[in-house]
């Protein structure tokens, strides 16, 4: 008799167990979840980060895509540095694409004009659109393009060609290890992209 | 008075529970026990094995001799990229999420997983991812082919149309694994039998445990990356693609940044059955435990910042390839530390060689050569050598065959008797641990010295000069392939009968798995079991 009481909460004491049990392990799973789309958020935030991140390192190789205005300090001319002309086309555009002079040697500080040229050799009227690159990577940074074709597209109609212009000079800070550089350009067909947007 | 009322409420539960079991097919589809769904996992990542396998011996049929004999070469990168896809995620993560159900309640005196209708979902749509990436060889333009790391732009600009089944099912995998290893979590945080601390918990569970983190850490980070693949390929966003001011080195530094810890993910729970398992046949308690907690956790936190070894060769400044190296060559420190553990726990114990401890010897030895070819790959300059050859091949097959593999046999003929309530054929393992043995190191070793003479992997034709290598290799495989024929007649058998086991078959065992009977009741540790 004297057990009766505690007998009658029994059944209440487990059921509040599992209730506190239940509240538990909802603040733990909401903990994690929280962790899971942090991470999800996280790799996209990597996106923008690594952009920055290049921007400072240079680390993809990639050079100014708009303008820049001559402001180097004089002309260096105790370093000569060999600059590299390669190109490549993106599967599926029938263009013809290459550098004019494949390599010119110029000084820190100096002023250089080249060209290149391309031809549509299909019989349809295509859009391009050159992307640029530096290698070593660590020299993109220095790599300054005050006149580019790639700031552009380029629409080239059927068995049209052209002959496009690049103007550079290269930083005076450019670290001395760096003796070569090597431009690459790859060539997309953008046609449709920019059929879509107009 | 108090006791026999629990006990009085245990038998009405427990009666109450067993009136409710289902039968046929509805058990295993509505079951929210941890046993049965344990059971789930682990046959379903049997089955995958097999699967996976299946394609294994097509590819090395393919390189038997020089030339192309059998499968075209769109057919063998399809070939390759879905055998490493379901080995990685069909086979080897399913098999741990399998052990973890069975074994962490009944080690921690849980009566069954935390949350455990979610322990339904997540194995029930396993089945169905894999549905999806399979059925993807029955269409046209077949199956993903672009390698199981599936790099920008192979899985964009020049896939064969199978990126979108490939990501779906990717997603779906991706919630199974987040979800198993929430509930990994939230039962080892809020369960664990009263007394046990976080210090003396098994160390199986403290494997699961750190690897269920880096697996709720990484997992949203892969659903991202091949969100973004998807949205490439389909929508025409630019996020790899160079034309549209993306990077496709970007996305191998996302991919490897999941990459690298879901390697840990795959051989830290190898670490936790192993450390089970060596101090039971030796019969010595492990040595150096807090050592090899505190190991474990920090092989996991370097995993997140060596991701770019992978990457050496994509043009990496001189700072990173450095960086990078050192850190890839720390984390030989506690693997060390390991290694050395599981030695030191064999040194001078009364060691008997039983299927499971074979295994684990075995392990020991073949998982720390996987490691040491590990080391010559975290080398920068070296790794120029290496890089994409069979070399690569070797390396990963010994962490992941000899490495995780061996540690799930060992783990499944250690429990099986708890599991069934009957002893496997001993004869049997034995043939089966023997025959896996030697047939691995015939597979895999040769591998080693194709790729230091130059043969690149994911290729379906070689120079003349490999020929006699890959001949040994392919017949390797073939006979680890039926080897593994030889451990389902083993599990089948033992499933069906063999001599009874008693609640703790082997005299060294530790753990309260073996305090109750075997085969382990439906429901176990309804009153948690006091830890001193």
């Amino acid at each position: 008799m004297s057990n009766s009481p505690e007998h009658d909460s029994e059944p209440e004491d487990q059921q509040t167990a599992v209730d506190s049990s239940r509240t538990k392990n909802n603040r733990v799973v909401k903990k994690l979840l929280l962790i899971v789309f942090g991470m999800f958020g996280f790799g996209f935030a990597l996106v923008p980060l690594y952009d920055v991140f290049c921007d400072i390192t240079g680390l993809n190789g990639k050079t100014n895509g708009v303008s820049v205005a001559y402001a180097a300090d004089g002309i260096d001319t105790s370093r000569t540095i060999t600059v590299q002309f390669i190109t490549r086309t993106a599967k599926g555009i029938p263009w013809q694409f290459e550098p004019v002079v494949n390599e010119v040697k110029v000084h820190p500080g100096e002023v250089k004009f080249v060209k290149f040229y391309a031809k549509n050799e299909s019989s349809r009227d295509i859009v391009g659109q050159a992307v640029p690159s530096v290698s070593p990577g660590i020299a993109a940074g220095y790599f300054q393009k005050i006149e580019c074709f790639c700031f552009t597209q380029q629409p080239l109609k059927a068995n049209e060609d052209v002959e496009m212009g690049l103007q550079f000079y290269i930083d005076l800070e450019l670290p001395p290890e760096v003796t070569t550089l090597t431009l690459s350009y790859t060539l997309y067909d953008i046609t449709d992209s920019v059929d879509s947007s107009s | 008075m108090t006791t026999d009322v629990l006990n009085d409420q245990d038998s009405h539960e427990s009666e109450h529970h067993d009136d409710h079991k289902m039968t046929g097919i509805k058990r295993w589809l509505y079951t929210t026990n941890h046993k049965d769904i344990g059971t789930l996992y682990l046959w379903f990542s049997f089955i995958m094995f097999l699967i996976g396998g299946a394609l294994a011996m097509v590819i090395r049929a393919e390189l038997f001799q020089p030339g192309l004999q059998i499968v075209e070469p769109d057919f063998f990168n399809q070939l390759t990229t879905m055998h490493g896809l379901i080995m990685v995620f069909g086979a080897i993560m399913p098999a741990f999420v399998g052990f973890a159900n069975w074994m962490i309640p009944m080690m921690i005196g849980a009566p069954d997983m935390a949350l455990p209708r979610m322990n339904n979902w997540s194995f029930w749509i396993l089945p169905f991812a894999f549905a999806i990436l399979l059925s993807s060889f029955f269409l046209e333009g077949g199956a993903p082919n672009f390698g199981w790391t599936f790099y920008a732009p192979l899985s964009t600009t020049y896939s064969n149309g199978s990126t979108a089944f490939f990501v779906f099912a990717i997603h779906i995998m991706g919630a199974s694994s987040i979800m198993g290893a929430i509930n990994i979590v939230v039962t080892i945080m809020n369960m664990r039998a009263p007394g046990m601390t976080y210090m003396k918990m098994p160390l199986f569970v403290w494997t699961f445990f750190i690897t269920a983190y880096l697996l709720i850490a990484v997992m949203p980070i892969l659903a991202g990356v091949v969100t973004m693949l998807l949205t490439d390929t389909y929508f025409g966003t630019s996020f790899f693609d160079a034309a549209g001011g993306g990077d496709p080195v970007l996305f191998q530094h996302i991919f490897w940044f999941f990459g690298h810890p879901e390697v840990y993910i795959m051989i830290l729970p190898a670490f936790g059955i192993v450390s089970t398992i060596i101090p039971a046949f030796s019969r010595k308690p492990l040595f150096g435990y807090s050592s090899m907690v505190y190991a474990t956790s920090s092989i996991a936190l370097l995993s997140f910042i060596v991701w770019a070894h992978h990457m050496f060769t994509t043009g990496m400044p001189l700072f990173g390839e450095l960086f990078f190296m050192y850190c890839t060559m720390l984390i030989a420190v506690p693997t060390g530390v390991k290694v050395f553990n599981w030695v030191a726990t064999m040194w001078r114990g009364s060691l008997t060689f039983e299927t499971p401890m074979m295994f684990s010897i075995a392990f020991v030895i073949l998982f720390t050569i996987g490691g040491f070819s590990g080391l010559m790959l975290a080398l920068t300059p070296v790794d120029f050598q290496y890089h994409d050859t069979y070399f690569v091949v070797a390396h990963f097959h010994y962490v992941l065959v000899t490495g995780s593999l061996f540690s799930i046999f060992a783990g499944a003929y250690y429990w099986l008797p708890k599991w069934t309530g009957h002893m496997y054929n001993e004869t049997l393992g034995k043939w089966h641990f023997w025959c896996s043995l030697i047939s691995v190191n015939l597979l895999f070793f040769p591998m080693h010295f194709l790729g230091l003479a130059g043969m690149p992997r994911r290729i379906p034709d070689y120079a003349l000069q490999f020929a006699d290598f890959n001949k040994w290799v392919s017949i390797g495989g073939f006979a680890f392939g039926l080897s593994q024929l030889i451990f389902l007649v083993v599990v089948i058998k033992c499933i069906r009968g063999g001599e009874k086991a008693p609640a703790k078959p082997w005299d060294g065992a530790e753990g309260l798995e073996w305090t109750v009977a075997s085969p382990a009741p439906y429901h176990t540790f309804s009153t948690p079991p006091k830890i001193d």
